[in-house]
């Protein structure tokens, strides 16, 4: 499956399928993102139950604490 | 001071007005490491009426790569940053009234800085700390500018009470460890492009043009050459405890739960007694100094043995160096300093 995530197109394992895999695959140690998907800005609640499919444009925008 | 800032009132949408507006404004920078050093000498240059800087920290050699205005002298006095940087700041511009404070930031002290303040930046290295600044600004109602970085990457939010989400509304949890100690390392451009987001929104705020706020959620990473641009506003949430309709401010408590804190990619814990009993720094060195290697000055006291350095503030705050360790490092603390 292709992606545009951040602005780069990648290409994603086809047993990524929910916006949480993808959160997932990029930021496994990095809990706390924030997620538009195709435009829209999903809530925390809605991560599992949004599917992707191929061609969608996903921004992960992740808080660090650094300063 | 007209020619002083004459291309700044020339900038129309600021104009003498908007200067006039910002001499009458107070500041409040939390962090007074890359960020907040680099925040701080733009709105001293810009020419706000006061500036009120609080930082825990000392100036060391690995902050000279990307924490201007430090010194190679302030490196080797340890000079506490706060100081450090009042003093750079007022031979910037000795019209900007600067109040330093060497202190670790609890919700009490906040709420003691915040009287009369028109605007909180972020310059913190923990979300501990960021998360009660969360709940102060929708406390009292004073706008705060969120900014972080970790190597080569980048994030700012300008948090308006009553308008935007706030934090809590966006992270809704403060995450477990991980994000704060940059292993990652960190590179002096990503500070500026942080700092010079949360300098621009400040200067809208301060200066009457809030309809010039960004109103996004930007990060970006200036290595992979990743930029982003977020509407958030959809993820304000009515019963937030932060800011929703019946907020309680949950992390304001934040004072009886906290006493050590492992300080950002340092190898360091710092313990907060909660003894308010100030230590004399004097007789301290004097009791250490057959243990070990003793160093003073006026501020703090720093105490070598072969494994580990201890440094006790005026305050009564000990950083534990040598260790990440925070029962080995109480330990350290109690060992020495009773």
């Amino acid at each position: 499956m292709e992606l545009l995530v951040n602005g780069t197109m990648m290409h994603l394992s086809d047993n990524i399928k929910t916006v949480s895999d993808v959160i997932d695959y990029f930021t496994a140690d990095r809990p706390a993102v924030v997620v538009e998907h195709n435009g829209n800005i999903l809530t925390k609640e809605s991560h599992s139950t949004v599917n992707i499919k191929d061609g969608d444009k996903i921004e992960l925008v992740n808080f660090v604490g650094g300063g | 001071m007209e020619q002083r800032y004459s291309r700044q009132i020339l900038f129309s949408p600021i104009g003498t007005e908007g200067q006039r507006k910002l001499r009458q404004t107070h500041l409040l920078i939390i962090g007074a490491g890359a960020l907040g050093t680099s925040i701080a000498e733009m709105f001293t240059r810009a020419g706000a009426g006061k500036i009120t800087i609080a930082d825990r920290d000392y100036v060391e050699w690995s902050n000279l790569q990307r924490q201007q205005l430090y010194t190679e002298e302030d490196a080797q006095n340890r000079t506490p940053k706060a100081i450090a940087l009042k003093e750079k700041l007022e031979a910037i511009n000795r019209d900007v009234r600067i109040e330093a404070h060497v202190t670790d930031v609890t919700p009490r002290i906040l709420e003691e800085f915040v009287g009369g303040v028109d605007l909180m930046l972020d310059a913190t290295d923990n979300f501990d700390i960021r998360m009660v600044m969360n709940d102060i600004s929708q406390k009292h109602s004073i706008p705060w500018i969120y900014g972080a970085v970790v190597g080569s990457y980048g994030i700012s939010y300008t948090i308006i009470p009553g308008e935007t989400p706030c934090l809590h509304c966006m992270m809704e949890q403060i995450p477990l460890g991980g994000l704060t100690c940059d292993t990652a390392g960190i590179i002096s451009p990503i500070v500026q492009l942080v700092t010079a987001h949360q300098a621009a929104e400040g200067l809208k705020i301060l200066t009457g043009n809030r309809d010039a706020l960004r109103e996004k959620l930007i990060s970006f990473d200036l290595w992979s050459n990743q930029y982003s641009s977020i509407d958030v506003q959809r993820l304000k949430n009515d019963s937030c405890s932060s800011c929703g309709a019946s907020p309680s401010y949950p992390f304001l408590d934040y004072e009886n739960q906290t006493r050590t804190a492992v300080l950002c990619g340092r190898d360091t814990v710092q313990i907060r007694p909660s003894s308010k009993h100030k230590p004399d720094l004097k007789r301290t060195a004097e009791d250490l100094s057959p243990l070990g290697e003793v160093e003073q000055n006026p501020f703090l006291l720093s105490f070598s043995t072969d494994a580990n350095r201890l440094v006790l503030f005026q305050d009564g705050r000990v950083l534990v160096h040598g260790t990440s360790d925070v029962s080995e490092a109480r330990s350290l603390y109690h060992r020495y300093f009773g």
